[in-house]
C-alpha cells in the first residue's frame, strides 16, 4: 500500500502532493473520529480491566479494595498451582469439554441431516429443533431439575416404572456431570444444528444427484460429499464450541443450586473462580486463577485457527 | 412486552459472552427483531437498580428477601411509608447470597453504599473486620427507643465486633422440626392436646422416625441433601455435644474429628442404615415430599411455614429435638447495618434509626413468616404467643448457636457449602463417614492457612 503510495507521490507535481496530503489528512481524521466513541468504550471497558486483572493477580487484592498494596509477586500463582481443588476444577471443564463438544457436533449434524430433505413437517421440525436454544439459562434448569428429581420426577418415574433402578441424577458424584451435558446438549445444539442445515443447503443437488445416478447410496453420499463439503463448517462450530465449553459455568451452577455438585464432581474453573472471587471476595487470586484460563483458551484457539489456515490453504 | 424484549436481549447478550454467539450476529439478530441498538442498551440499563443517595429526605434501604419474607419485607415498607410520609424510602431487593454481599461490599468501598441494610449476623463481623460498616451510636439508637433490655444478651453480645454495636437483630431463624400431624398421630407421637411429644436422645429419635416410616410407607423425616441442609443438622448435633470448630477469634482449628464422625455416622444411619430419611434431594424435593404428605417430618430453618399454610398441610411445628447433651440449634440472624459511608448524612442517619426502630416494633408481620422476632416487646407480646405454629419453637432462640467465626463462614458461605459437600457422599451412601469429616478438616485447613490482608 505505502509503495503505491510513494510511486504515485513521485509523479504528482509539488501543488499536488501538497492537496493530495491534506485530502489523505482529512480522511485520516474522519476515519479516527469514526473509530474514537468505539475505541474509548473499548479500552475503558475491555484493554484497561484486562491489564488492571493482570496487576490484581500479583497482590493480596479483595473485593473492598484492601490489600491492594499487599505485593505477593507470583504468591497467587504458587498457591493456585498447589491447591487441589484448582487442578480437579480444571480437570471438571476439560473433561466437560472433551465429552460435550463431539457430541455436541454429531447430534448437531445429525438432526441436520434428518430435517434436510423432504419430509412432512419439516418446518415443524426445525423450529422444534432449534426451539431449546432460544430459551435462557435459568428456564432451561427449571425444566431439567424436575426432570431429574429422584422419586417423583419424570425421568425417575419412568426408570422406577419400568422396575430399573433410580438414578441419581445430581446427586451421584459420577453421574452429576453427565446431567450437565445432557442439559447442555439438549439447551445449544440448536446453534450448530443451524449453522449445519445452512451448510446442507449450499451444497448444489445436482452433486448428490450425479452421485445417485452413479449408484451411490445415501451413506456413500453422506461420507464423500456432505461430510467433506462440510469441512469448513465443522472446523468453524468447533472451534465456537471449544471456547464456549472452556466456559462451562452457568448451566452447572445453577443446576447445582448454586453448589458444587456432589462431591465437587461439578465445580467447573470458571465457577472456582468465581467463588474465590465472589464468595471469599479474593479478586486478586480469583484474577491469577482468569489468567490461567486466558492463557489455556487462548492456546487452543492459536492451535484451532492455525489448523483453520492450513485447510483454507489446502482448499 | 418490555420484559420480554428484555430477556431476550439478555439472553443474545449472554451468547455473545460465552462464545455462543459472534458479535455479527447479535447485531443481525437484535436489527432482524426490529430493535435499534440504541433500544437495546437502554434496555439493559433499565434492568439495573438505580439507587442514588440522599437528596432531601430520601432514604435507601437493600435487602435480600424473596418469596414470603421480601413480600412481607414490602408489607412493612410499604406501612412505614405512609406513617413517615416526610420519609422518601427506596427500597432495593438483590438476589440471596453471594450477588447480595458483593454489591454490599462494593458499594461500600466506593464510598456510596445504602443508608441502611441487612445482613446476617454471621456475615456482619466480615463486612465490620474489613471496614465496610458504620458501627451504631447507642445514644442516637436509645432516642428511637432501642435499647439492651430490649434483646436476648446473647443476640445483643453477638451484635458486637471489637467493643462496638454494628449490627441491629430483627429476627433469629432457627434450624426447626416441621411434623405432619395426621402422620404422627397415627404413629402415635402426639399427647392428649395434639401436641408432638418430647423425643429426647439418639435411640428415641430413631425410634420415632421408623414408627413415623411405617405410616407414610416412604419417610420418617426428609431434609435437604444437595445443598447446605446437611451442614446446618451437622452443627446443630456437634453443638449439642458441646463442641466447636474455631477458636473464638476464628483462627484456630478446634474441630473435635470424634465428635464430629460420631454425629455423621447418626445422620448416616438415617439416610442409609435405617432409611428413615431420603437420600439423594434437592431442596425443592424435601418441600414437596413433606408438603405431600411422604414424609412425617421436616428437618429444615422455620421459613417454610407460609408454604404448608398455602397448600393446607397438616402440619405444626416443633424445637429440633434433644439428641445429644445440651440443647442447642443452628440458626442465624437476620439484622440492620449501616454501610460506610464516604460522608455520614444526618438527616439520612437519622432517617435509617427511625426505619430500623419501626421495622422492630411491627416485627409481629415479619413473625408470621416464622422467624422468631429479636424484639422483646413483641417476642413476648401475647399476640405472638398466640401465634401458632410460629411461637411453638421460639423458646429455642436463648440456645440457638451461630455458626462459629471465621472469614470464610456464615450464611451462604464457603464452609457452608463445602461442609454439605463434604457429608453429601456418606449420607447417599457413597463414602464413609471418616472420609466426610477427613475432607471437611482439609478443606478447614487450607482456608485457615490463607494469609489476608484484614
Amino acid at each position: 500500500m505505502s509503495d503505491v503510495t510513494m510511486q504515485a507521490a513521485r509523479v504528482e507535481t509539488s501543488a499536488q502532493a501538497r492537496r493530495g496530503k491534506d485530502r489523505r489528512w482529512r480522511t485520516n481524521l474522519a476515519g479516527l473520529g469514526f473509530v474514537l466513541p468505539f475505541f474509548i468504550v473499548y479500552a475503558l471497558f475491555l484493554i484497561w480491566p484486562i491489564l488492571l486483572g493482570l496487576r490484581m493477580s500479583f497482590f493480596n487484592w479483595t473485593l473492598s479494595g484492601l490489600g491492594s498494596s499487599d505485593f505477593l509477586g507470583l504468591g497467587n500463582y504458587q498457591q493456585l498451582f498447589s491447591d487441589s481443588d484448582f487442578w480437579q476444577s480444571l480437570g471438571v471443564t476439560l473433561l466437560f469439554t472433551v465429552i460435550s463438544t463431539p457430541l455436541l457436533i454429531i447430534v448437531g449434524f445429525g438432526l441436520a441431516l434428518l430435517v434436510n430433505r423432504a419430509i412432512p413437517g419439516q418446518a415443524f421440525f426445525r423450529t422444534v429443533f432449534f426451539a431449546s436454544y432460544v430459551l435462557p439459562v435459568s428456564v432451561v434448569v427449571l425444566i431439567w431439575s424436575w426432570l431429574f428429581q429422584p422419586g417423583f420426577g419424570l425421568i425417575d418415574g419412568v426408570l422406577t416404572d419400568l422396575h430399573l433402578p433410580s438414578v441419581g441424577w445430581l446427586s451421584s458424584p459420577n453421574i452429576a456431570l453427565i446431567s450437565v451435558i445432557i442439559v447442555t446438549v439438549w439447551w445449544t445444539v440448536g446453534y450448530n444444528f443451524l449453522l449445519y442445515l445452512a451448510g446442507m443447503q449450499q451444497i448444489s443437488p445436482e452433486m448428490n444427484e450425479a452421485a445417485s445416478l452413479d449408484g451411490a447410496g445415501s451413506w456413500a453420499r453422506i461420507r464423500w460429499i456432505t461430510i467433506p463439503l462440510l469441512n469448513r463448517t465443522t472446523t468453524m462450530i468447533l472451534i465456537l464450541q471449544v471456547i464456549a465449553s472452556l466456559q462451562l459455568f452457568q448451566q452447572a451452577y445453577l443446576l447445582m443450586g448454586s453448589g458444587d455438585g456432589p462431591n465437587n464432581s461439578t465445580r467447573s474453573i470458571v465457577q472456582y473462580i468465581y467463588e474465590n472471587g465472589f464468595t471469599t471476595f479474593r479478586v486478586g487470586f480469583a484474577s491469577a486463577g482468569s489468567y490461567i484460563l486466558f492463557v489455556i483458551i487462548l492456546i487452543v484457539s492459536i492451535g484451532q485457527f492455525s489448523l483453520l489456515a492450513r485447510q483454507r490453504r489446502n482448499a | 412486552m418490555k420484559s420480554e424484549l428484555h430477556e431476550f436481549i439478555d439472553e443474545l447478550s449472554g451468547n455473545v459472552r460465552s462464545g455462543r454467539m459472534t458479535r455479527r450476529a447479535f447485531i443481525e439478530k437484535t436489527l432482524a427483531t426490529g430493535i435499534s441498538m440504541s433500544a437495546a442498551v437502554a434496555l439493559l440499563d433499565a434492568c439495573g437498580t438505580s439507587a442514588t443517595s440522599g437528596t432531601g429526605s430520601n432514604l435507601v434501604f437493600w435487602n435480600l428477601f424473596g418469596g414470603g419474607d421480601g413480600a412481607r419485607m414490602i408489607q412493612m415498607e410499604n406501612a412505614f411509608q405512609s406513617a413517615n410520609p416526610h420519609i422518601g424510602l427506596q427500597s432495593v431487593t438483590l438476589t440471596w447470597g453471594d450477588p447480595y454481599y458483593t454489591k454490599v461490599s462494593m458499594a461500600a468501598a466506593g464510598g456510596k453504599p445504602p443508608d441502611v441494610a441487612i445482613s446476617h449476623m454471621t456475615r456482619m463481623i466480615i463486612l465490620a473486620e474489613q471496614n465496610l460498616l458504620d458501627p451504631f451510636n447507642v445514644d442516637e439508637l436509645a432516642s428511637v427507643g432501642i435499647t439492651q433490655d430490649n434483646f436476648l444478651p446473647a443476640l445483643w453480645q453477638k451484635a458486637h465486633y471489637n467493643g462496638k454495636l454494628y449490627a441491629i437483630p430483627l429476627d433469629t431463624h432457627p434450624f426447626v422440626a416441621y411434623y405432619n400431624t395426621e402422620v404422627c398421630k397415627k404413629a402415635g407421637l402426639l399427647d392428649a392436646n395434639g401436641n408432638l411429644k418430647t423425643i429426647q436422645g439418639p435411640t428415641a429419635l430413631m425410634d420415632a422416625l421408623k414408627s413415623v416410616k411405617q405410616v407414610t410407607g416412604n419417610y420418617g423425616t426428609v431434609f435437604e441433601i444437595e445443598g447446605v441442609t446437611p451442614w446446618r443438622l451437622f452443627y446443630t448435633l456437634y453443638s449439642q455435644m458441646g463442641a466447636k470448630i474455631f477458636s473464638p477469634d476464628g483462627k484456630e482449628l478446634l474441630m473435635d474429628d470424634t465428635k464430629a464422625e460420631q454425629v455423621l455416622s447418626f445422620m448416616t444411619d438415617l439416610t442409609v442404615t435405617n432409611k428413615v430419611a431420603a437420600q439423594n434431594i434437592d431442596y425443592a424435593g424435601s418441600v414437596a415430599l413433606f408438603g405431600s404428605g411422604k414424609s412425617g417430618f421436616l428437618w429444615n430453618g422455620e421459613w417454610e411455614v407460609t408454604t404448608f399454610q398455602t397448600e393446607k398441610t397438616p402440619f405444626s411445628m416443633a424445637p429440633f429435638p434433644l439428641v445429644y447433651d445440651q440443647y442447642r440449634a443452628q440458626a442465624d440472624s437476620h439484622t440492620f447495618v449501616l454501610p460506610r459511608q464516604a460522608s455520614v448524612d444526618s438527616t439520612s442517619r437519622a432517617n435509617a434509626l427511625q426505619f430500623v426502630s419501626f421495622m422492630l416494633k411491627n416485627s409481629y408481620t415479619w413473625a408470621q413468616g416464622g422467624h422468631v422476632p429479636a424484639y422483646l416487646p413483641v417476642a413476648n407480646s401475647a399476640v405472638y404467643k398466640a401465634l401458632k405454629p410460629q411461637s411453638n419453637y421460639a423458646g429455642v432462640a436463648p440456645n440457638v448457636v451461630f455458626d462459629d467465626p471465621a472469614w470464610f463462614s456464615g450464611s451462604g458461605s464457603r464452609l457452608e457449602t463445602q461442609a454439605a459437600g463434604a457429608f453429601q457422599n456418606a449420607l447417599n451412601g457413597l463414602g464413609t463417614p471418616a472420609q466426610g469429616i477427613r475432607q471437611f478438616r482439609a478443606f478447614l485447613q487450607k482456608m485457615l492457612a490463607i494469609k489476608l490482608p484484614f
